[in-house]
């Protein structure tokens, strides 16, 4: 009888620390790893993307634009800002802050990027936006509907965001779209 | 550019000797464009990075015979079927010929530093970074943005400034073309030709200069027995010229 009981016993026990060391090493993974890999970095000011379009009535074309030569503007410099924000419009804090730290002492915004490529990649939007009549949205999300800035992940080994595009997804749509892969289609 | 996959465009170029003066504007050009680094010892040769470097042909003979002849080599983009000789040989895929293009890529990031490509390079095209590259300070302000630099232990070689085909292509499909005219994409060497002995075109165009000059009878390629099939061009009047090109590779 006791024999049994100590067998039973015993293979509680494994199981008991199979579990603990499973979850134990699930957690290690999916939670501690993580937050030592990715630093969390959040922006200069929380924008609103929202507020610009449905109170001031803006279009994304007037900060995001293309310039002649086929180059995107990206970000709007603090000039672009500063065309409104000379005076706070309203009576947020972020709106203060904007005007006091950075358009008063004539500073640029430090926005930190959510896409960042390396500086061997070419990435070009008139391709993708005015010939491949791609939708903002396909890549970058529903930026526009956003009520603030979310913080930006940055992979401290690499410092490169961790929701920055990666070559094999730009692979896989040049192969299934049937456009070049060519290595100095994309690289420079 | 036999066996090459066809989409009607080959980009190539066409240098007349005769013109060619010397200068090294292109060399310098070429320099500045792409970032090459330099080294205070620029005299060693052996470890020194020129993708447009410049030879000095002379035909050997005494006053008043005595002639001589500029020859800038760059890489010659060969349009051998179904591979140009370097990246045949590239164990890792780093380098490979655009098909539409016809220009051979290199991509440094994925080189590993074999040089087995160097060893298979005809022309002696291709430079291995011995060293990070450094520019004195005010020089670094001075890098163009759309060439990345490259590391030390990798190879790099001419790219007929394939960054100016981009920002060109980008340039057209604004105003909603996909095609180039001739002259829109030209690389800096040739910008820089204060001689004009440099022509950068499709090759394959039968309308363009480039095509009407490499169908003359003065054209000549270098090392043409080897089937590699260049995709640059000499001209030249001189039959020495065309006789020696070939010794000095």
């Amino acid at each position: 009888m006791t024999g049994e009981n100590k067998q039973q016993n015993s293979g509680l026990l494994g199981w008991l620390l199979f579990v603990v060391g499973f979850t134990g090493a699930l957690f290690v993974g999916w939670v501690i790893f993580p937050q030592l890999l990715f630093s969390t970095q959040y922006q200069p000011i929380n924008y609103n993307h929202v507020i610009h379009q449905e109170e001031a009535g803006m279009s994304c074309e007037d900060c995001h634009y293309f310039r002649d030569d086929g180059t995107y503007a990206g970000k709007p410099k603090l000039a672009a800002c500063a065309e409104c924000h000379e005076e706070p419009q309203g009576e947020t804090e972020s709106e203060a802050m904007l005007v006091s730290e950075y358009v008063e002492p004539k500073k640029e915004i430090p926005w930190v990027s959510y896409s960042r490529q390396p500086d061997n990649v070419f990435f070009s939007h008139a391709a993708h936006v005015k010939m491949a009549e791609m939708e903002c949205t396909d890549c970058h999300g529903d930026v526009g509907q956003q009520t603030e800035a979310p913080p930006v992940k940055i992979n401290r080994l690499t410092g490169y965001p961790n929701k920055i595009m990666k070559m094999y997804v730009c692979e896989d749509c040049h192969a299934r779209e049937h456009v070049s892969n060519s290595c100095n289609v994309c690289h420079k | 550019m036999s066996g090459n996959k066809s989409s009607g465009v080959r980009y190539g170029m066409v240098i007349d000797i005769d013109k060619c003066t010397g200068c090294t504007a292109c060399s310098v050009a070429c320099q500045q464009e792409n970032n090459v680094p330099f080294r205070e010892d620029e005299t060693n040769k052996v470890r020194s990075i020129t993708w447009m470097e410049i030879y000095q042909l002379d035909n050997g003979m005494p006053y008043p015979e005595y002639r001589q002849a500029y020859l800038p080599r760059l890489c010659l983009h060969c349009g051998a079927s179904p591979y140009p000789p370097c990246t045949f040989v590239c164990p890792v895929n780093a380098t490979h010929r655009d098909e539409d293009t016809g220009l051979v890529n290199h991509i440094p990031v994925r080189c590993i530093g074999c040089r087995y490509c160097i060893s298979a390079c005809s022309y002696h095209a291709r430079y291995f970074n011995w060293w990070d590259p450094k520019w004195p300070k005010p020089m670094e302000e001075m890098l163009t943005p759309n060439v990345s630099p490259r590391m030390r232990g990798v190879v790099e070689k001419c790219t007929m400034c394939v960054h100016r085909l981009q920002l060109a292509k980008d340039r057209a499909f604004m105003e909603g073309r996909s095609e180039l005219e001739e002259g829109e994409y030209v690389p800096a060497c040739v910008e820089s030709c204060p001689a004009k002995a440099m022509t950068f075109g499709n090759l394959l165009d039968p309308d363009s200069e480039v095509a009407r000059l490499a169908k003359s009878s003065l054209a000549f390629r270098l090392l043409e027995k080897l089937g590699t099939e260049p995709k640059v061009y000499y001209l030249s009047s001189q039959d020495w010229i065309h006789k020696l090109a070939d010794k000095v590779m």
